[in-house]
Order: structure tokens, then sequence, then C-alpha cells
């Protein structure tokens, strides 16, 4: 799986115009706050167990993802719109 | 495989897909936009996947519900703030903050497993499998507080709250640097032997003390590539989380992010000519620059000032005009009246091209992004490897905030630190003009000997301040040309 997701990454980004050095890296860096996955699954558990520690402890892990996830997509997207609002007229 | 298992497998292998896609389609100026959205679809499908997991072979209970909704709610609220209010030319501070804000979060949920053994048994049976979640949370912590502070630290940096302090320039903060990482091995150690808390306690503060002792000796030229790499990083921790609480989905998609930053790193300090060893280890090129410099002074000679009502006669007169962008026109957020100013050059007959350097400003892109704003039009960017041939067919270029990346040392001069590196020819255009506050050093720190040339002028003030007026002087100029 390691590999194969490592393997994927590096074959997608062959060639990268420098223009969207700045976007990609936003763009990759919304998706590494996918480990929000990780916190879902840590409160879901810990429901189940009643541990309020671990409750409060998932839920600020899940602040945070979603903090770079959300932030991370959407200055992406304006970072984006700019471009496109060129291609676009032209 | 019940129908709930299969319906998580599906959407999960769609999410993976989805978020394949998405990447690949970020590095299209065309498809970028989409690729984004289709990133973001990709994330909510991987969310309610959990979601259905997690209902199919045991209910959530209330309590996790009210935790989950607190948590999202939060974040998803200063995400969209942050991100909404944030300045274009903040950009590389923000991704920082963003992502060093993912690696805090894969350190929670690693530190959170740590502390309770029983949630790594029952999500793992046999004994090699809790082996191997002892170490992704072992990876996790380390990588995730690395992360954190690191990316802190960048952003305090690209912001100006911070600079380096010279003790961090010395040799001995390698010294530092491997006692810290030795520190958190005897943390792991202790941490496998015992599996108690100290072991842990010790891991997290000597790996988050190692990011910030890492990522503060480099200079801020660096910067973007040290980004970069903590992108790579917080990939890398989440992928380990992803063993943690044995998701494979997140391990794909982590390792797809730590593989694309590496890659995107890689391609960056290529643009710099500077090895990633280099960069991470070399520090801030200003303290090999002071001692080494060949010409022993950073004194300038013979520099040429002129006015802005020069420098507007001269454009005036020009019929190929190249602008060179770098980060003071970011901090002067000048590029809108950049922009009226190359306005009044093309309605005159101008020719006007921008010149790109790879590294102009602080992140690759960054003055792309910043023209883009401004509705300078795609094409007239150039790179640096098409306009490079242009220069001496060109009658005036402007520097705006731009200095290393026109230093003719970096071609000359075999004994600057800059040597090397590419840079754009200016100094073979006829007429430069540089724009900047005062007579102070580049990011690098290291003299530009282009401001000594004799085709070189230098106009002094605020890139703002200057262009707009250059602006009323054109157009002053433009009236009586055409009267």
């Amino acid at each position: 799986m390691l590999l194969l997701g490592s393997l994927l990454g590096l074959e997608l980004i062959g060639k990268v115009p420098p223009t969207l050095h700045t976007p990609l890296m936003s763009g990759a860096n919304a998706i590494s706050g996918i480990t929000m996955l990780a916190a879902l699954t840590l409160i879901i558990k810990a429901g189940n167990t009643s541990n309020t520690l671990l409750l409060v402890l998932g839920a600020v892990s899940l602040g945070f993802a979603l903090f770079n996830v959300v932030g991370g997509f959407l200055v992406t997207d304006r970072m984006l719109a700019m471009f496109s609002r060129k291609t676009s007229r032209k | 495989m019940d129908f709930s298992e299969t319906l998580k497998f599906l959407i999960d292998l769609s999410a993976v897909l989805l978020l394949a896609l998405g990447i690949k389609g970020l590095s299209k100026v065309r498809s970028a936009r989409e690729a984004n959205r289709l990133a973001a679809i990709a994330m909510t499908l991987a969310v309610i996947g959990v979601l259905i997991d997690a209902l199919g072979s045991a209910r959530i209970s209330v309590d996790a519900w009210i935790w989950i909704t607190l948590g999202s709610v939060i974040g998803c609220l200063f995400g969209m703030i942050t991100a909404k209010k944030v300045a274009m030319t903040a950009m590389p501070e923000t991704v920082a903050l963003f992502n060093g804000c993912g690696g805090m979060s894969s350190l929670l949920v690693a530190l959170a497993y740590a502390f309770t053994p029983s949630l790594l048994t029952d999500s793992t049976t046999s004994l090699s499998n809790i082996l191997v979640g002892k170490i992704s949370i072992v990876i996790s912590i380390f990588v995730g507080a690395v992360t954190f502070t690191g990316s802190m630290i960048a952003m305090a940096k690209l912001q100006g709250w911070l600079s380096t302090p010279g003790i961090m320039q010395r040799k001995i903060r390698h010294i530092i640097n491997i006692g810290l990482a030795f520190i958190s091995l005897i943390g792991i150690s202790t941490f496998f032997s015992s599996g108690g808390e100290t072991g842990l306690w010790l891991l997290v503060i000597s790996s988050a003390v190692l990011g910030i002792g890492v990522t503060l000796p480099i200079g801020g030229a660096d910067m973007p590539v040290v980004i970069s790499l903590l992108n790579s990083y917080s990939g890398v921790a989440a992928a380990a989380a992803g063993f943690v609480v044995g998701s494979q989905l997140l391990i794909v998609a982590g390792a797809m992010v730590g593989a694309a930053g590496l890659i995107l790193t890689q391609v960056m300090c290529k643009g710099m000519n500077r090895s990633l060893v280099s960069v991470l280890f070399g520090g801030a090129i200003a303290s090999s620059a002071i001692s080494g410099g060949q010409n022993g002074s950073n004194e300038y000679l013979n520099i040429t000032s002129c006015s802005v009502e020069e420098c507007a006669l001269t454009l005036e007169a020009a019929e190929r005009v190249v602008i060179v962008p770098g980060y003071g026109l970011a901090v002067a957020q000048a590029q809108h009246t950049l922009r009226e100013v190359t306005r009044i050059l093309e309605a005159s007959g101008i020719e006007v091209n921008y010149a790109i350097h790879p590294v102009a400003g602080r992140m690759p892109g960054h003055m792309n992004v910043l023209l883009a704003e401004a509705d300078v039009p795609y094409e007239q960017l150039k790179e640096m490897d098409v306009i490079n041939p242009d220069f001496p067919a060109t009658d005036v270029v402007l520097v705006l905030g731009a200095n290393d990346v026109v230093n003719p040392q970096a071609k000359n001069d075999p004994t600057s630190p800059l040597y090397g590196m590419p840079v754009l020819d200016v100094q073979e255009a006829r007429t430069v003009f540089v724009i900047k506050r005062g007579m102070s050093a580049g990011y690098s720190g290291i003299k530009n000997d282009l401001f000594e040339l004799s085709n070189t002028s230098m106009v002094f003030g605020d890139a703002k301040k200057v262009l707009g007026d250059l602006l009323l002087e054109l157009k002053e100029l433009g009236i009586s040309g055409k009267a």
C-alpha cells in the first residue's frame, strides 16, 4: 500500500510548470489533512469506551486536520481562480 | 464481505482514484481548478466512507457525534476564515500554517493511541501487528512534531516575526540537532522497552525542538523548499497515522502526498541550482557569503541613481520593456499599480513582458499568482529560459524588488555563493532600472554587482509609491506626446 501510494505520487508529479508550484503545494497540503480520517476513527472508537480525554484529544485533532483541509482547499481555489479568469478572458 | 464492507471498499477506491486524478490535474494550468475540487470531493467521500464503516460494524455513540461535530465545526470555521482573509502575498506562510496543523493532527492521534494501548489491541490482533502499530505511532509522533514546529518556524520567518539568531549559524547547531535526534531515539527505545509515558514525552519534546532547530537556520530564500519538504513530511505523518488506525486509504493518500511533495521539493531545488542537502544543512548562505566573498567588501561604488521622471522618459522612448518582479513587489502590494503602468505603456505601442525567475518571491509561482491577481495576461509571463535570449534586444528592464535573481555574480564570479544559480541576464539589456527601497542586500545577503554597472540606474523608494509616481509622469508624457 505504502509503495503503491508512493509510486502513484511519483508518477503523477512528473512535470509541473513552475507557475503551478504554489497551488500544487497547497493542494497536496490540503490532501495531507486526510489524517482527519484517523482523528475520526479515534473519536468513534473512544465513543465506545466513553473515555472523555480521548474524545477531547480526537476532537482537537479533528479540528486541526479540518483546518488544514478546508483552509487548504479554499486557498488553493482562490489562487487558481485567478488563473482561470485569465484564460477564460483570452 | 457484507454490504457495508463492500460499500466502504468501493468508496475508498473511488476516493483514492479521485485524489490521484486531482493531483494529476493540479499539475496543468487548464485543469487545476477542477482538480482541486475533485480532490475536495474525494476527501468528503473518504469521510463518508469512514462513517459508513463505523455505522456498519458498531454504532457511533452520542458522545462521539457531539465531539465530531464540535471538532469539525471549529476546524472548518477557522479554516474558512483564514483562507478568505489572508492576503495573496502571505500565501507561503499560510500554506506553512495549514501544513503544521496537519502534522499536529497526526501527532495527536498517535499520542492518543500510544496512551491507550487498548485501542491498538482491538484494532489489530496479532503480536506483529501491535509492533507495526507501535512503530507507526513513533513515526507519526516524530514526523508530526517536526512538521508542526518546523512549519510554525517557517511561517514566523516568512512573516518576518523571527530572524535567524547568530548562534544558529554556527556549526554547533549540527551537534545540537544530532543530540536532539539522539534524545528522540532514547525516547523511542524507552517507549518500546517499558511502554511508559516518560519515553513518549521525551520523544514529543525532543522532536518538537528538533523541528525548530532544523528550520531556524535556514535562510529565507530556501524557505519554499523547506515548506515543500515539510509538506511531504506531513504526508508521511498521515501515512503513519494510517498504519496506526488501520486505514488503507489514509496510507495510500499519505504516501501519495509524501512522494509528490518530495518530487516538488526536488524540482524547486533544481530551479535554484542547489541540492537538497545543501539547503538542509547549508543554513543561511549569508554567513558564508560574508566570510568568503571575493571582493571582501560589501560596499557599493559608482551607484547611479535617478529620478522617477528620467525613468518615465526612458520608458516612453522604449520599444521593448521587460518587468522583473520580486518579493519587494509583493511586500509593497504594488501589482495593481504595476499593471496600470504597463497598460499605459502597451497603449502607446510598447511591448511589455514579465520575466519570472523560478524562485522569484518566496515561493515558486508566487509572482505568477500575484500578477494574475492584477490581471496581467498569462501570455506575457515569460519563464527564465524563454526570456533570457531576449534581453540583448530589450530597451528597458524594470527590476521591481528583485535582487538575487538578477545578480550577474552567479555567472561571473566562481567564488560567489550564488555561483551556478540560474539568473536573469538583465544586464544585457540597454537600460536597467532597479526600483528598491535602499541599498540593502537581497535575501542571500550578497552584494549585487548589477547595481554598479553603467547601464543600471537605481530608483529608490517603495515599489508602490515609485510606480504610482511613474504612472503620473507617464500620463503627463502621454498627453503631451499625443497633443
